[in-house]
């Protein structure tokens, strides 16, 4: 079993973002360092956009995401309504 | 008149619209003619159809969302210059590390817009086109804020004025330059493998995360800024990376053999790449956030294993070098920085020996060796200095053939025996700093016979301006090799304890604290 992981910068928008994060994945290591945020999760992440929706109180756009990103890792899958890091195939 | 209501189209079907609706087959041209780089490298592609990109993007949330990252960008960039910026970061010795990034990488980025573009053209499916040309547009963003960027310190600092033409000329620059001058040389699908794989999904994590975090932690939010918006566009271009492999493995098995060489050649061309960036982050930042040894581990040794774990489906391996990648991590920043500080003169940053604080650091996180092999020789040269005599080596190292690197990386095992391979070709002799380097080199010796290798063009002669006279009794080589990089000597140049920049910091620190 391996990681897979999401590196954003660390603002106000991505706050909300880390919140639904560790909301929808239990397993989530939050890793703080300057200027940005790392979460590992065991083999699955999955971010839902109606939870980050949730968090910040107005419509979210799962590729928003892009402005903030820093780097991630696995395979993505990517609908409307969620953004999921995996190494499942 | 019923007017007939569409549904709004989800992510899946505004992509599809843009990439495979936009394609056709061409009928009074041949598929060949077309794209006539796709088959000679040996690739056997089936159907272009099967790729897919992920991420989806179309161009009107490109264009969104790249004008919002270039606002983010700008707004950094103007409080950095407004609020005098260059006057907060820790310490004048922390702007080498920009030296270093951004005279060495900047003119990478431009090569990547250039790189992106011609592959783009030369892919005969239409999701990897469009995600080329998105790439494209990306790199030269990355070159533009880079460039920006470093107007500002230009201003304040020494040492960035002729990075254009540096890059051709200096001998350490020539390290990253024939890294993309090799790769741009390659055809298309050894390109997607060397740039969008190995150096974009393998290695830039090592590259912009700890060392841009380290530059935030240093109160440098101009390079903070161009750093992490040049990465955030990095995710797309990993999961390019990514895919492209992935779908050139699962097209067709004759695939493998070739895609496996490509992964062993371009790991090891871009770890030693990345030997800059392990002294960076161990000698050059004054605050540190995690060493070269601990970046190592989470980004190569914990992720890229996921990665070649995943990978390991289709046939591929680890590659070549792997192992002695990882033994390296205990010595790659200490010789480097050593390298660096010899040669103090003849680069265009300053260098110095690490503090008693800093060798501290150094032995807690490199327990097994610093103190072992390097803390004596920082005390030498610490020794050396304060009698009067700080250490500058006058002769020249011999370099790589294949990475460009001076020629001090030892054995996997054995820290103290420098590592020399050598090949023939042609009834000439090639030096080599390693197995993969040498490997690299036998495979295409045709190409690495061609290579620039600055200390060599030194020696022949051809590092001198047009009106230097070799014949003349007080001629300075070093001098005028200088000359033709257009360095300033005292200015560019030599320890950082006696430079301009230490002394014009210090003043304005003053300066920015009272009247």
């Amino acid at each position: 079993m391996s990681n897979v992981f999401i590196a954003l910068q660390k603002n106000e928008e991505t706050r909300s973002i880390v919140n639904a994060i560790v909301a929808d994945n239990p397993g989530a290591i939050v890793n703080e360092q300057p200027a940005m945020v790392k979460i590992d999760v065991p083999d699955r992440l999955v971010i839902k956009k109606s939870t980050v929706e949730e968090e910040m109180g107005r419509d979210f756009d799962l590729q928003e995401l892009h402005i903030n990103l820093i780097t991630l890792t696995g395979h993505i899958d990517e609908t409307d309504d969620e953004f999921v890091l995996s190494w499942a195939h | 008149m019923d007017m007939k209501v569409n549904k709004k189209l989800g992510l899946k079907e505004r992509y599809n619209l843009l990439t495979r609706d936009l394609a056709w087959t061409p009928t009074y041209q041949a598929v060949k003619d077309v794209f006539p780089y796709t088959e000679y490298e040996g690739i056997k592609i089936h159907d272009w159809n099967k790729f897919e990109d992920p991420f989806r993007m179309t161009m009107d949330s490109y264009w969104k969302y790249q004008a919002e990252k270039e606002r983010k960008l700008y707004a950094i960039i103007d409080a950095f210059t407004q609020n005098n910026g260059h006057l907060g970061v820790t310490d004048a010795r922390y702007i080498n590390t920009l030296k270093l990034f951004l005279t060495g990488v900047s003119p990478l980025e431009y090569m990547a817009h250039r790189g992106f573009a011609h592959v783009g053209r030369q892919l005969a499916g239409p999701g990897p086109r469009v995600a080329c040309l998105m790439q494209s547009l990306d790199e030269i963003r990355h070159a533009q804020t880079q460039i920006h960027s470093l107007s500002n310190y230009n201003k304040h600092y020494n040492g960035f004025q002729n990075w254009r033409h540096q890059h051709d000329r200096v001998w350490y620059l020539s390290v990253p330059k024939s890294f993309f001058d090799d790769a741009v040389s390659a055809g298309p699908f050894e390109f997607m493998v060397a740039i969008g794989f190995a150096f974009e999904y393998v290695l830039t994590n090592l590259l912009f995360v700890p060392f841009i975090s380290g530059a935030a932690y240093n109160g440098d939010m101009g390079a903070m800024a161009f750093g992490f918006s040049a990465q955030s566009d990095e995710a797309r271009h990993m999961t390019l990376g990514l895919e492209v492999i992935k779908f050139i493995l699962e097209q067709d098995p004759d695939n493998l053999p070739i895609v496996q060489r490509w992964i062993d050649k371009w790991f090891w061309r871009g770890y030693r790449v990345l030997t800059l960036v392990a002294m960076m982050m161990d000698y050059m930042l004054p605050k540190r956030v995690m060493s070269w040894k601990e970046a190592w581990e989470i980004y190569a040794e914990e992720n890229g294993g996921a990665l070649f774990a995943d990978l390991a489906r289709y046939g591929i391996k680890v590659p070549k070098g792997w192992e002695q990648a990882c033994k390296d991590k205990d010595h790659l920043s200490h010789q480097a920085w050593n390298v660096f500080y010899n040669y103090g003169a003849a680069a265009p940053f300053h260098t110095w020996a690490p503090s008693e604080a800093d060798m501290k650091w150094l032995s807690s996180k490199y327990p097994d060796t610093f103190d072992k092999y390097y803390r004596p020789l920082w005390e030498h040269y610490a020794a050396e200095q304060k009698e009067g005599r700080r250490f500058y080596n006058g002769t020249l190292p011999m370099l790589c053939n294949v990475c460009q690197v001076p020629m001090f990386f030892t054995e996997p095992d054995d820290p103290t025996k420098i590592a020399y391979r050598e090949s023939e070709y042609k009834g000439e002799k090639y030096h080599t700093c390693s197995d993969g380097c040498k490997s690299i080199f036998d495979h295409e010796p045709e190409k690495y016979v061609q290579s620039w290798l600055p200390v060599q063009q030194i020696y022949q002669g051809n590092c001198f301006c047009p009106d230097a006279d070799p014949t003349k009794p007080d001629f300075n080589p070093l001098a005028e090799v200088l000359r033709w990089y257009k360095m300033t000597w005292g200015q560019d140049n030599l320890d950082y304890a006696d430079s301009p920049d230490k002394k014009n910091f210090e003043q304005w620190r003053q300066q920015a604290t009272g009247n």
